[in-house]
């Protein structure tokens, strides 16, 4: 005899695949269309855009849209522009993130709880608040409309101390003292010993932070004048006012600005999406 | 662990140094070292939060333009804002953004999350397909929308032709501009309403859900005693995060219809930013960005007490 968990019978099967593909095939291809819609039009030409009703499919791949965006003076300039920024900012979480968060993490020191308070504190304050005066204390160290004023204000976020701070103290501590004790210095024993450690903490952080720089617009809006220091998302959004009429090289621009983000997060999906939901389930 | 102890042992002299010298720690502390690795995050973080944010509240209480000398007015700017109609214009358009894009997310990302909590084939494919939006910055999406919308040419319009519809002005129409940003912020945000239900889902013991079926519950029996009172942390959480969300929309609005047409999508960050950087009233911008910040503030101090409520009350 069989014993069987009762509400749990075997249905019998009359397709060789789940039926949930009846709902999630359609519905997971809603979410994916816009952007396949996005990659068809940049391969046509603008002819083929503005005929109405719409072709879907390109008769063969045009690639006029990305020369048009790749021969623009700017563009190319946008994106380097993009990524120095991303990339300064990165370096900056990482190196004054693990500092910060290694201090707090194993160093006493007089007031570093409220330090460390005041610091994720600020976290709740939002950015609507600090807009203003930050355009402001940007103009007195006289680096507005300069790629320093994105930089500096990023350079290093309580999210990061914070994180790094949270993986330090999960290590454990034996390693750390045996080497100190051997005499080497606190900064020694962070970069020999612990940086190595918290690979996977500091990779969290690099990609995180590296996907919101790059996405970023209200500040790069504020901050930036000169459209020689745009950064490609508000260069973008001014070329798509400019260029209404070339929608196919708009499309281009708009692959170039989507693809580095969707690269990062393909490659560092587990990690990425782990340490979105670590904190909402678990806090 | 063990090289260290071993160490301990044998080398008498190290250990005792060693000792004394933590002691030293404990009533010093490593100040000057600790203060040079903290230093400069906390310059950073304080000097561009803390510092901004008094000076935003001073601000407020000036008639400044950011060029000509600020002169004080204390809380005059607050009270011409709160007779201002395109102000309260704009925060009910916040309203109904909010109103619209919290629920439907939550709801919207449960139902979801529950659809590909299963082991089947391509489930990572599909799960990832419904995330991928959630990564792509909001000047992409309303540049790519813009172009999808367009009310001439727009593929949108093509594919309602196709379904008998008429062609829509979608953003150029006033009625349905606001909509329109709510459909594209839940085909961003949904996925991470769902990544984050998807977590808690599994975080759910399967003996759970064992127990339950041998009890006889029915699918719709679990998820209402079973599943949903584990999900119900979550839900706050996501409530609150899409809430504070909504409310600081700007980015997609910016782009898509710079708060037209007639006024119908200028909400409140929209509202603060073209006051300061369009129109140079940087204080009467700021006292509207503390109103936002303390209505935000509201909500986060509301929802951590619903929280401690129920905590009480399943203890």
């Amino acid at each position: 005899m069989t014993t069987q968990l009762p509400g749990r019978r075997p249905t019998r099967r009359f397709l060789p695949f789940s039926a949930w593909h009846f709902v999630l095939l359609p519905v997971s291809l809603f979410f994916a269309l816009p952007l396949v819609w996005l990659t068809l039009s940049s391969f046509m030409t603008n002819a083929q855009i503005n005929r109405f009703p719409p072709t879907i499919i390109p008769d063969s791949l045009h690639l006029d849209g990305y020369r048009y965006v790749l021969q623009n003076a700017l563009f190319p300039r946008w994106f380097m522009n993009s990524m120095i920024v991303a990339l300064v900012v990165v370096v900056g979480n990482l190196l004054f993130g693990s500092l910060a968060g290694y201090a707090f993490a194993r160093m006493r020191f007089r007031g570093s709880k409220v330090l460390l308070a005041l610091m994720l504190g600020t976290l709740i304050i939002p950015f609507q608040i600090t807009m203003i005066p930050s355009f402001l204390l940007m103009k007195d160290l006289g680096i507005i409309d300069t790629l320093g004023a994105l930089i500096v204000p990023s350079l290093v976020t309580p999210f990061a101390v914070f994180l790094l701070r949270q993986f330090f103290l999960s290590l454990p501590r034996e390693i750390e003292e045996a080497a100190w004790i051997d005499g080497c210095s606190r900064l020694r024993t962070l970069w020999v010993i612990v940086i190595p450690l918290a690979r996977p903490a500091l990779g969290t952080v690099a990609v995180l932070t590296f996907l919101t720089t790059w996405n970023d617009l209200a500040w790069p809006l504020i901050a930036i004048n000169n459209d020689h220091n745009y950064t490609l998302q508000l260069g973008l959004t001014t070329f798509q006012g400019q260029h209404r009429t070339q929608w196919a090289a708009v499309m281009a621009g708009n692959m170039i600005t989507v693809l580095p983000v969707l690269v990062a997060f393909l490659a560092a999906q587990r990690t990425f999406i782990q340490s979105l939901t670590s904190s909402a389930v678990k806090g | 662990m063990a090289t260290s102890s071993w160490r301990f042992a044998v080398d008498h002299h190290d250990a005792t140094r060693a000792r004394r010298r933590s002691l030293a720690k404990r009533w010093l502390g490593e100040t000057p070292e600790s203060w040079g690795f903290v230093l400069p995050a906390a310059v950073i973080i304080i000097g561009l939060s803390i510092i901004p944010m008094i000076w935003s509240l001073v601000l407020s209480m000036q008639s400044a333009d950011l060029v000509t000398p600020a002169r004080w007015i204390g809380l005059q700017n607050y009270r011409v804002l709160s007779k201002d109609p395109n102000f309260r214009a704009a925060c009910i358009h916040t309203l109904i953004y909010a109103g619209l894009f919290v629920p439907l997310s939550i709801g919207g990302g449960l139902g979801l999350a529950v659809m590909l909590n299963r082991k089947i084939r391509f489930i990572g494919l599909y799960r990832t397909l419904v995330f991928v939006p959630f990564v792509i910055s909001a000047a992409a999406q309303g540049v790519l929308f813009s172009f999808i919308f367009d009310a001439h040419f727009g593929i949108a319009n093509a594919v309602l032709g196709w379904f008998g519809v008429p062609p829509q002005g979608f953003f150029a129409d006033s009625n349905q501009a606001l909509l329109l940003l709510v459909v594209i912020g839940l085909w961003s945000g949904l996925g991470f309403c769902v990544v984050v239900y998807l977590a808690g889902l599994q975080d759910i013991q399967q003996e759970l859900l064992e127990a339950a079926a041998i009890d006889g519950a029915r699918s719709w029996g679990t998820f209402r005693y079973v599943v949903w009172p584990t999900l119900k942390p979550i839900t706050i959480f996501l409530s609150v995060w899409e809430t504070l969300q909504a409310l600081q929309v700007f980015d997609l609005v910016f782009v898509t219809t710079r708060g037209g047409p007639l006024e119908s999508t200028t909400v409140i960050v929209f509202f603060v930013w073209n006051q300061a950087f369009q129109l140079f009233t940087a204080g009467y911008a700021a006292a509207g960005a503390y109103v936002l910040a303390f209505s935000l503030l509201i909500v986060s101090i509301g929802m951590r007490l619903i929280r401690r409520h129920q905590e009480v009350d399943a203890r």
